[in-house]
């Protein structure tokens, strides 16, 4: 069992890298991805949500909205499929969830709120956070995989950002073509850090 | 800035909600029915395409597509373990998919290398009729490529052993590479090759490079490049399939009854 | 046509391209470019749910309390995204198979989300309109440009038609792998986005 989580977090963060290999969390990883601290307080931000959100969004997928989902209220409930809300249901409580890990760190952990503060709204709207609700869904995933998956995905996504802002730090003294300033050479250079990320493919535990 | 009391914001939230669910609702509900009728015609053109009655990307009515699949297809519930026919599953609605999630209906697979966790105890399979004669055998099968898992058919001669044909419709391989299971020339390979041996072992095999023809060269099929870990995964889950935790009781059995009559 | 409407659809083409010169929405921009068709339904699909979302949220832009602004455009996008997907489900099934979690991914589009809070909610439903249908089509045409290359690169065909014969069918094009993975279209848009500049100095970064 434990190998069987193992080689789902080794999938999640190398072979199928949120950022590298399904485009997801773009926005946010281009524009935060100047400075290798913010990257980190980022990377931090959504790998907490994500750990937080996917078991949560498995669970209110599987007691709630999928087809017979909501037997547990009673046999007359049995054929209600609610599916079709999903995208609704989990936006709402990625939302919601954001918001109160806000809070509750505003309380607890302030040092920590003020270093992730500017982040966590931004979060709500990052895909990454979206796409893996959606693809636990798509893949049937137990609750105990989805959490695998959740944090799994969250390191990826962490490890991608600093890289690439720890690449972008040196890229300041390279002289790159006017046109290709900025945007352009840090598609380039994600382009070739997903070349990197493919070397793992095929790894099997 | 305008002043909103609280009640206005409630208010305002749910008339919000109320329009967009209607909306949402009556999408879904009006929609459903066509969407569930897609995924069954869906599963009817890719058996239709397997047993060779209907060609790849060719446009047809979904009428036709009934009438092709109802004139020429019978659909058998078989019981894996045992290979014995199971009369009591209704083959429209029984959703294998689901059963295999389903503790009830499926068991724990054998350890194996094609990545199957669980097996179904009740397999749905189809059979090309003219007549009264079966022509072919059409298996579903499934198993774990590079990336995502496979699912296809896999299609026998009466004999059991000639491979008539094999297509996946369903995959998350790299499109270009292991996606190449897609491509037609790869997939008429398949066709005269042997799934067993002499001995009646599961035999064939995507190996690394290119095979001879059928005739000279009856178990093994070319690899597809730059794909070599999606064709061992074809490999190792058309073995699983064709082994004793798969179709062999069945196969076992069927060519049993022929041979009797 | 009024100057105004006329800016509003086509700005967001060339000079104020959401993608190359806003940066924005660009995760599946990236993920269903390996065809071409994929790459026109997701482009209708989010045409059509970005000129509804601003005409909806411009319609009712002065009665919405700002203090729960974000979350009502959320819960109309999201909406009209579930309309979308279910549509896209009746219709063309093969393809809504194809574009998997990237539809529902409409919603998290920031392109979609940015519009109706920079735009819709301070311009009148026309405009709205309009700037929804002109940031789609800005948005489409990279889509359509990297789908263009990545299919014909990658696979020798264009809209499923063979242009250029395998080598493994029998032609002579070996198609280039790299064009359908991950890698091919960062690349992409990276020239994409090199060539426009090249064209349009002003939107050059330091």
């Amino acid at each position: 069992m434990f190998e069987h989580y193992l080689s789902l977090a080794v999938k999640a963060i190398f072979v199928e890298n949120m950022a590298l290999a399904f485009f997801l969390g773009m926005c946010s990883f281009l524009a935060v991805s100047k400075k290798v601290d913010t990257a980190l307080g980022l990377g931090a931000a959504v790998t907490f949500v994500l750990t937080v959100t996917a078991p949560l969004n498995y669970l209110l997928y599987t007691f709630l909205l999928k087809e017979g989902a909501m037997s547990w209220l009673g046999p007359q409930f049995v054929s209600i499929d609610l599916s079709f809300l999903r995208f609704l249901a989990f936006i709402g409580s990625i939302a919601a969830s954001v918001q109160i890990v806000e809070m509750i760190m505003d309380k607890f952990a302030p040092a920590l709120y003020s270093a992730l503060g500017v982040f966590l709204p931004l979060i709500a709207v990052n895909c990454a956070i979206l796409g893996a609700a959606l693809f636990i869904v798509e893949r049937d995933y137990t609750l105990g995989e989805s959490t695998v998956f959740g944090l799994g995905s969250g390191i990826g996504f962490w490890l991608a950002i600093v890289a690439l802002a720890a690449l972008r730090e040196k890229m300041v003294y390279s002289n790159v073509p006017a046109g290709l300033r900025g945007l352009g050479i840090t598609f380039i250079v994600t382009g070739l850090m997903a070349i990197g990320f493919m070397a793992f493919a095929g790894i099997q535990l | 800035m305008k002043q909103y009391s609280n009640a206005y914001i409630i208010g305002f939230a749910a008339g919000v909600c109320l329009v967009c669910s209607i909306v949402v609702a009556t999408s879904a509900v009006v929609l459903k029915e066509r969407q569930d009728r897609n995924k069954v015609l869906d599963r009817q053109k890719k058996v239709l395409i397997v047993a060779g009655l209907m060609e790849e990307g060719q446009t047809i009515t979904a009428d036709e597509v009934q009438q092709i699949f109802d004139d020429n297809i019978r659909i058998q519930a078989i019981d894996l373990e045992t290979g014995d026919f199971d009369s009591d599953i209704d083959t429209v609605t029984y959703d294998q998919r689901k059963a295999t999630k389903d503790p009830a209906l499926s068991r724990v697979a054998p350890k194996n290398r094609a990545g199957i966790k669980r097996v179904p105890l009740k397999v749905l399979i189809y059979e090309r009729v003219a007549g009264d004669e079966i022509e072919l055998l059409i298996l579903p099968i499934e198993g774990k490529g590079l990336w995502s898992t496979l699912y296809g058919f896999l299609a026998l001669a009466p004999d059991t052993t000639t491979i008539e044909g094999l297509t996946f419709y369903e995959h998350g391989e790299t499109p270009g590479l292991g996606g190449e299971i897609d491509n037609p020339r790869w997939k008429a390979l398949w066709k005269g090759r042997s799934a067993y041996d002499a001995e009646g072992k599961p035999a064939i095999t995507v190996i690394k490079g290119a095979a001879g023809p059928a005739e000279d060269d009856p178990f093994r099929v070319d690899g597809l490049s730059g794909s070599t870990l999606t064709g061992r995964g074809v490999s190792d889950l058309v073995q699983f399939w064709l082994s004793d935790d798969g179709f062999a009781p069945f196969l076992a059995k069927f060519r049993a009854e022929r041979s009797a009559t | 046509m009024k100057a105004a409407h006329k800016k509003a659809l086509f700005d967001p083409l060339f000079n104020d391209n959401p993608i190359a010169a806003q940066v924005l929405g660009i995760c599946s921009a990236l993920a269903v470019t390996t065809k071409l068709e994929t790459s026109v339904v997701m482009s209708l699909a989010v045409i059509a749910v970005m000129a509804l979302s601003n005409l909806s949220i411009s319609v009712i832009r002065n009665w919405i309390p700002p203090s729960i602004r974000i979350i009502v455009q959320l819960t109309i996008i999201a909406s009209l995204v579930i309309v979308t997907d279910q549509i896209l489900q009746a219709f063309v099934f093969d393809i809504s198979k194809q574009l998997s979690v990237f539809v529902g991914l409409i919603i998290t589009n920031c392109i979609v989300m940015g519009r109706a809070e920079a735009f819709a909610m301070q311009n009148p439903p026309v405009d709205s309109f309009l700037d929804g249908i002109g940031n789609g089509l800005g948005y489409s045409l990279i889509l359509l440009i990297v789908g263009f290359f990545r299919e014909l690169l990658g696979a020798g065909k264009l809209y499923g038609y063979s242009v250029m014969p395998l080598v493994t069918e029998g032609g002579w094009y070996q198609p280039n792998g790299l064009m359908v993975l991950a890698p091919g279209a960062f690349f992409l848009i990276g020239i994409l986005i090199w060539v426009l500049r090249n064209y349009k100095p002003e939107l050059r970064e330091n």
